[in-house]
């Protein structure tokens, strides 16, 4: 059934000139992206909770006299993290200046760096130095690797796709170049929720 | 890339900038009928059962998560009947301990995760848009996935418990007891599965009306003049992202605990039961607000139809909203008087939870000042509203007794805190939920409900509802604990459970007589005028029910109650497409037009997404590897869902 709109209208104002994309917080999935880094924002806060209050039960940490993890992975796996940001911010200042072939250049250095990223990432489970069923102190640890291993597994898949989307004509969109930019956005909260996560593994212990 | 490729991209913008000068928009020249016919063209959804399982149309998704919504209330009222019956006379054995213990964990679940937040997100999916004076939610898509999952969660708690796996550990499955020691077999598991699903859906749900209320307003609708009730869902749709992700976590460390032999809540091994109630009332009492806050939201928007004059101190009100909102976040641990607590931690947590009357009291007053300044007409939605304020006081003020240490561990465990809290929860937001259905009806269906049947059904829930619930406050005052299948003779027990069982029946009957007249009314009932009430709201400046592109035109808004303050002919804004479909985002505070936005047309792969989605879920109850493999076919659905499925580039951005 067709009810068009029953009430008399007064025009006010043709809004056809508006653009259809626009970056930052004009865009809506700058807003949806906010959302969803807020809520694994709270999930990673309350994973830190949960380390503090149980690290707060015991009189060593970690307890029993059990070896802190080894530094090399963990800290290889922060240095080239670190690393990855240079490029990011070229990529994402190359989006907000519409420059597809710079966006198709340096994507792939991202994507091959999540790839040596998920390789360290592997030694670093290695280098824990216990089990997940230990103890609460190591169930604890693992939850916070595996955590921010998902963020690490998901951006990169994320990035292999858009990158792919980018090499297409669609690339050209202004709305795909407001993915890039996003997706750069991400990265930056990946690798800054690390920060916290890898004094909490590998130095929290040494002290 | 090369010369040749980016001269060739430059012909081609040169072409599509000719052919988005062609592109046919509302306005002056293309309005009324012909307007209509188009706008239908595009936006309505494919036939068939595909088209059924692709719909992107927030009515629809909003229409589908409260009938589902009421269905699961009907399920945990069966249940919540049986229980009633069984406790009607002392030492009854129509159903077992073991039994009993599964019908309140399911009735406690179901009405927490499959009705009351479900219901609220239903009915704001289906209003927020028509009331803002949007033609869709924001990311229709995750919408659409957020109801499958929603749906697929509470088919597995119920598949489960029909199948006799059902869960038994209480609604907030207390560690020890839903651990591994206590609980072997699957029942924990499919709770906290049932969890997952349900979080996931309302985060997402959360996420779109976020982003709708903020992005997607009718131009004029500045913060300062937005309805109430988008006030309220703001509010309600932050707390969800900020409560919801403890529960996940918290639900999530269980069933490591029990499916890979984690420690988070083994004490043997240095874990701690109590983390579990930390996490779970994180999320737990805010869950109360985002139940309740919905439901002010109504009687706003109810009280100022009813009274025929905007809420009194609109200011006010919403910054009591807001200031509940926070306050939510620092109450969780008077759910945990009884655990032992250091002395300040009582003292602030009582102190706490007191301060959160005075929000609430605020917006009750200011409610009150509305009725006695306005010209109050009684009709079935505002009774509700009455309704509400007598027995949402009564549970504000058992609230308050609770609050207070000292009583709180003589009463906690009882059923004085059961009397409390279904006051709070039925008569804070189910009476509004009720009224708030009655007010909306209209819209939804394009006829009006009986108003004879609906006096009478709110007479019997309301005086019902008093008789089942008041007496159990004198129970838990006798010292008669919750959760236990039965009670012995001669304690003095007798009448006030008696009394309870005969309300319950009163209110399951009076529930009954409700969904009769939603029911009857859908074809008897007086065919609705476009606005039946003479409301303020936008939502009631279009046809009941809503076409599905919602507006023809873009409304402005100039004021706070704007149907009331136009002289017949509604300011609209015109230039978006009829041949796609597009939305008109404004600026976050002063709703100025920024943005022509394309929206999703239909897609399978919502529903194909949450089907996946579902198998992890489900599988990873029985194998952590469920993880792994349950995710290729996730990743696959959600790129899928993602790409464009025509590759050519078109004048102005389409998804499709």
């Amino acid at each position: 059934m067709i009810r068009p709109m029953v009430r008399a209208v007064r025009f006010t104002e043709d809004l056809s000139h508006l653009p259809t994309h626009k970056f930052g917080t004009s865009s809506l999935t700058w807003w949806g992206i906010l959302g969803f880094m807020i809520i694994e924002g709270v999930a990673f806060a309350l994973t830190f909770a949960a380390y503090f209050f149980l690290m707060g039960h015991e009189q060593g940490w970690p307890p029993e006299g059990r070896a802190a993890p080894n530094l090399l992975a963990g800290t290889l796996f922060t240095i080239v993290i670190l690393l990855s940001e240079p490029v990011n911010t070229r990529i994402k200042k190359a989006a907000l200046a519409h420059d597809v072939g710079e966006v198709r250049r340096l994507m792939p250095i991202i994507v091959v760096v999540g790839v040596v990223l998920l390789i360290i990432r592997g030694f670093e489970f290695n280098s824990l130095n216990c089990r997940w069923t230990d103890n609460a102190y190591a169930s604890i640890v693992w939850a916070l690797l595996l955590l921010h291993t998902t963020h690490i597994l998901t951006d990169w898949f994320d990035t292999v796709v858009l990158y792919a989307l980018m090499k297409t004509r669609l690339g050209f969109e202004g709305r795909r170049l407001e993915d890039v930019d996003e997706n750069c956005m991400y990265w930056r909260y990946v690798w800054l929720l690390w920060l916290p996560i890898y004094l909490m593994i590998y130095w929290i212990p040494r002290l | 890339m090369t010369d040749a490729e980016l001269q060739s991209i430059e012909e081609e913008n040169r072409e599509l900038e000719k052919e988005r000068k062609k592109i046919a928009r509302d306005g002056p020249k293309l309005k009324g009928d012909a307007l209509a016919a188009r706008l239908d063209r595009t936006w309505k959804r494919p036939p068939g059962i595909i088209g059924w399982l692709s719909t992107v149309d927030h009515k629809e998704i909003g229409r589908r998560y409260i009938v589902t919504a009421l269905i699961f209330l009907a399920l945990g009222g069966v249940l919540a009947a049986v229980m009633r019956l069984q406790l009607a006379v002392p030492d009854n054995n129509l159903v077992s301990a073991a039994r009993y213990n599964e019908i309140f964990t399911m009735h406690g679940s179901t009405m927490m995760f499959l009705f009351a937040v479900p219901v609220m997100e239903g009915v704001a999916l289906y209003v927020i848009p028509l009331m803002v004076g949007t033609r869709a939610t924001t990311f229709p898509r995750l919408n659409a996935f957020s109801y499958f999952l929603y749906l697929f969660g509470g088919m597995l708690l119920w598949g489960a418990f029909v199948l006799n796996i059902g869960p038994d550990v209480g609604w907030f499955a207390y560690v020890p007891l839903s651990g591994p020691q206590f609980s072997p077999g699957k029942r924990a598991d499919i709770w906290a599965q049932m969890i997952t699903f349900t979080e996931v859906s309302a985060l997402a749900a959360a996420v779109v009306l976020v982003t709708t209320i903020l992005k997607a307003r009718a131009p004029g609708m500045t913060l300062a003049r937005m309805p109430l009730y988008a006030w309220a869902m703001l509010v309600v749709a932050v707390m969800i992202i900020f409560s919801m992700p403890a529960i996940a976590l918290c639900s999530s460390m269980l069933i490591s605990d029990r499916l890979v032999g984690t420690h988070f809540y083994n004490a043997a091994e240095h874990g701690d039961p109590l983390l579990w109630q930390h996490l779970f009332w994180f999320f737990g009492h805010p869950e109360v607000y985002i139940i309740f806050l919905p439901a002010t939201g109504f009687v706003s928007v109810i009280v100022e139809t009813f009274c025929r004059r905007p809420v009194f101190a609109y200011p006010v009100v919403v910054l009591a909203l807001i200031s509940t909102g926070i306050l939510a976040f620092g109450l969780w641990v008077h759910h945990m008087f009884a655990t032992g607590l250091p002395r300040v931690g009582y003292s602030f947590y009582t102190a706490a939870s007191m301060t959160v009357a005075i929000p609430t009291g605020l917006q009750i007053f200011c409610w009150l000042a509305t009725m006695w300044d306005g010209r109050p007409r009684f009709a079935v939605p505002m009774l509700y509203v009455v309704g509400f304020i007598v027995t949402f006081v009564i549970g504000g003020l058992s609230g308050v007794m609770v609050a207070s240490v000292p009583l709180d561990l003589q009463l906690h465990d009882t059923y004085f805190v059961v009397a409390h809290f279904h006051y709070v929860l039925i008569g804070g937001a189910v009476f509004p939920l009720l009224g708030a259905l009655v007010y909306w009806y209209p819209k939804m269906t394009g006829r009006m409900m009986s108003e004879t049947l609906g006096k009478i059904s709110f007479w019997m829930i309301f005086l019902g509802f008093q008789l089942a619930f008041f007496p159990m406050h004198i129970a838990g005052l006798m010292g008669m604990p919750r959760r236990v299948y039965t009670y012995p003779a001669g304690l003095g027990l007798e009448l006030p459970n008696l009394l309870s069982t005969i309300g319950a029946v009163v209110v399951a009957l009076s529930v009954l007589l409700f969904v009769i007249n939603g029911i009857v009314s859908l074809y008897r009932g007086e065919i609705a005028s476009e606005n039946p009430w003479d409301a303020a709201g936008l939502e009631w400046a279009t046809g009941s029910p809503p076409p599905t592109y919602n507006f023809a035109h873009i409304p402005v808004v100039e004021s706070r109650t704007p149907l009331w303050d136009i002289d017949g002919e509604l300011p609209v804004v015109t230039g978006l497409r009829v041949d796609e479909k597009e939305l008109l985002l404004t600026t976050v505070v002063a709703a100025v037009p920024d943005l022509r936005e394309p929206i999703p047309q239909a897609s399978p792969w919502p529903f194909i997404s949450a089907v996946a989605t579902a198998v992890l879920f489900i599988s990873s109850i029985f194998s952590p590897w469920a993880i792994l493999f349950g995710a290729i076919p996730v990743a696959i659905a959600l790129t899928a869902w993602f790409w464009p499925k025509e590759m050519k580039r078109q004048p102005e951005p389409v998804i499709i």
